[in-house]
């Protein structure tokens, strides 16, 4: 019972770092119609923030981590914000060169990030309170897993709240569906797509902060690991959709630590995790092909 | 007098095609002026060409202010409302929401669009997406309504509507008239006749008449070569 508690609350922590990622892509298409190829850089981008940040300050209290998060989420807006006026904005329309562009950002970064830091993870300074462990049903759950579950909680109730109630938000929405008519009432849609970009670059960077404490590294391939699943994510939920991406990085997070688990157990197959979510994702292709939240 | 809207020598190219080959629109202030042609005239791509909505070269002047390099949502603000042809009205949204999403002011005007269109406070929960095209036509020109405007751009209104309906729509159209100028694009002849002054006649996306629209429908011969219809004989 305890391992199934633990698996699936570790399910749950990946699932909600994929939310991450996979919220700011889903708003990024549904509204600009661009698969952004670099959103794994605001990740990477937010993680070697908090990274540095810790690695200056002194002392190991919240006040440190919540300095680190700040200064990540700050530079993950700024960076996104940045690709979005200088890279998307100049090839609006021309979606081929966009691809290009953002996976030119992505490599360009990517290597960067090498240059400076290394090839290799290195160990994260994990707060304490957030190394220790809770027990949940008779299972020891690390608190960096309780944590990301209610980062993540937290980050769907803030964009649902900021799509519902907020004009800003009512014109993300209206702009999913026909961008061309909200500028038409005479609104400048612009300034959304700038906004959309800076929110999925926060919840990417927020996704680098507690992936760094999940894993207890810093690593500068996880950007691209991680948008690789988040683009599974979007397609899985429907792309456009907080709520699909949201129900879709949970099943991949669940489905992914369970069959890694049991495919390790059984048969020896520890990357069973990621054909079971190639499998879902050929699944929800064949028979809701726009996805969970798009309808068959 | 300089016309409320100045459009001259349009041209606009999409995928490949030449669609508009210079069209000239000299919109004067005050009543409808109709602009008109048969399907494929280039009579949409005018009002979108016009709004920036599409590439376009040419120029066009509001008031006799150049706009030409103005984007589409600062021209919107400077007073050109839209009502889209098809209404595209945002289907998820709630018809509250696509109201709110339409004001442009500190003080839209609630009351004159719902003393016009009684309904759509009754159906202010409902999605937009569920209404009927007659309702969905309301919101279309509510949401242009709710702003002060200095000429309206109204594409096909009556369009696929039933007839009760089109007897509206065009009543509406009426009374806004007295309030804001309106260059409107009408398939249907019988619609534009009761309502427009001016006629602006376009054929394979080129102005072919630009004056009157008692005129334009006077000469049948005229009719029938540029919009492909048969008036009616006049009554006794």
């Amino acid at each position: 019972m305890s391992t199934v508690v633990l698996l699936g609350v570790t399910g749950l922590g990946l699932g909600a770092l994929y939310f991450l990622m996979a919220s700011g892509l889903s708003l990024t298409y549904g509204l600009l119609r661009v698969l952004n190829f670099a959103h794994g850089v605001f990740l990477t981008a937010g993680a070697y923030t908090a990274w540095l940040i810790v690695s200056r300050v002194g002392g190991n209290g919240p006040a440190r981590f919540a300095a680190a998060l700040l200064g990540a989420l700050v530079v993950g807006a700024a960076i996104a914000a940045a690709v979005e006026v200088a890279l998307i904005r100049p090839l609006y329309r021309r979606h081929i060169e966009q691809v290009l562009a953002t996976v030119g950002v992505a490599l360009a970064l990517g290597a960067l990030a090498q240059g400076i830091f290394g090839a290799d993870p290195r160990p994260f300074p994990v707060p304490p309170w957030m190394q220790g462990v809770t027990p949940v049903l008779g299972a020891a759950v690390p608190n960096s897993r309780l944590v990301t579950i209610a980062a993540g909680a937290a980050v769907l109730g803030a964009l649902g709240a900021f799509l519902r109630w907020t004009r800003w938000g009512l014109i993300v929405r209206a702009g999913v569906e026909n961008r061309e008519m909200v500028q038409a009432l005479g609104i400048d849609v612009q300034r959304a797509f700038t906004l959309v970009f800076a929110l999925g670059g926060v919840a990417a960077a927020l996704g680098g902060v507690l992936s760094d404490g999940y894993f207890g590294t810093v690593d500068p391939a996880r950007g691209t690991a991680m948008l690789i699943y988040a683009f599974v994510v979007v397609v899985i939920g429907g792309l456009g959709s907080i709520a699909g991406s949201a129900i879709a990085a949970v099943l991949v997070g669940l489905i992914q630590q369970f069959a890694n688990y049991y495919g390790s157990v059984w048969w020896s197959f520890p990357s069973s995790g990621d054909l079971a979510v190639v499998l879902l994702l050929v699944a929800v292709l064949l028979v809701r092909p726009r996805g969970l939240a798009g309808g068959a | 007098m300089t016309p409320l809207l100045e459009v001259h020598d349009l041209h606009v190219v999409l995928a490949g095609s030449h669609i508009l080959r210079g069209v000239d629109v000299a919109v004067p202030e005050g009543g409808v002026t109709a602009l008109l042609g048969r399907n494929g005239a280039g009579k949409t791509t005018t009002l979108r060409a016009i709004l920036g909505l599409v590439p376009r070269a040419g120029r066009v002047r509001l008031a006799g202010r150049d706009v030409s390099r103005t984007s589409t949502h600062a021209l919107v603000q400077q007073g050109i409302g839209y009502v889209p042809e098809g209404r595209d009205v945002f289907a998820g949204l709630t018809v509250a929401e696509n109201l709110r999403l339409a004001e442009r002011t500190a003080d839209p005007r609630y009351d004159q669009v719902y003393e016009i269109f009684p309904e759509l406070r009754a159906r202010a929960a409902q999605r937009a997406g569920t209404l009927s095209g007659g309702q969905q036509q309301m919101v279309a020109i509510a949401r242009a309504l709710l702003n002060p405007n200095r000429i309206l751009l109204v594409d096909e209104p009556t369009k696929g509507l039933a007839p009760r309906v089109v007897a509206r729509v065009i009543e509406i159209l009426a009374a806004v008239s007295r309030e804001v100028t309106v260059l409107l694009v009408e398939q249907n002849l019988a619609a534009a006749k009761g309502l427009a002054r001016h006629a602006i006649v376009l054929d394979q996306g080129t102005t072919v008449y630009a004056g009157g629209f008692a005129e334009f429908v006077g000469a049948r011969e005229r009719v029938h070569r540029h919009l492909g219809v048969a008036l009616a004989p006049a009554g006794p």
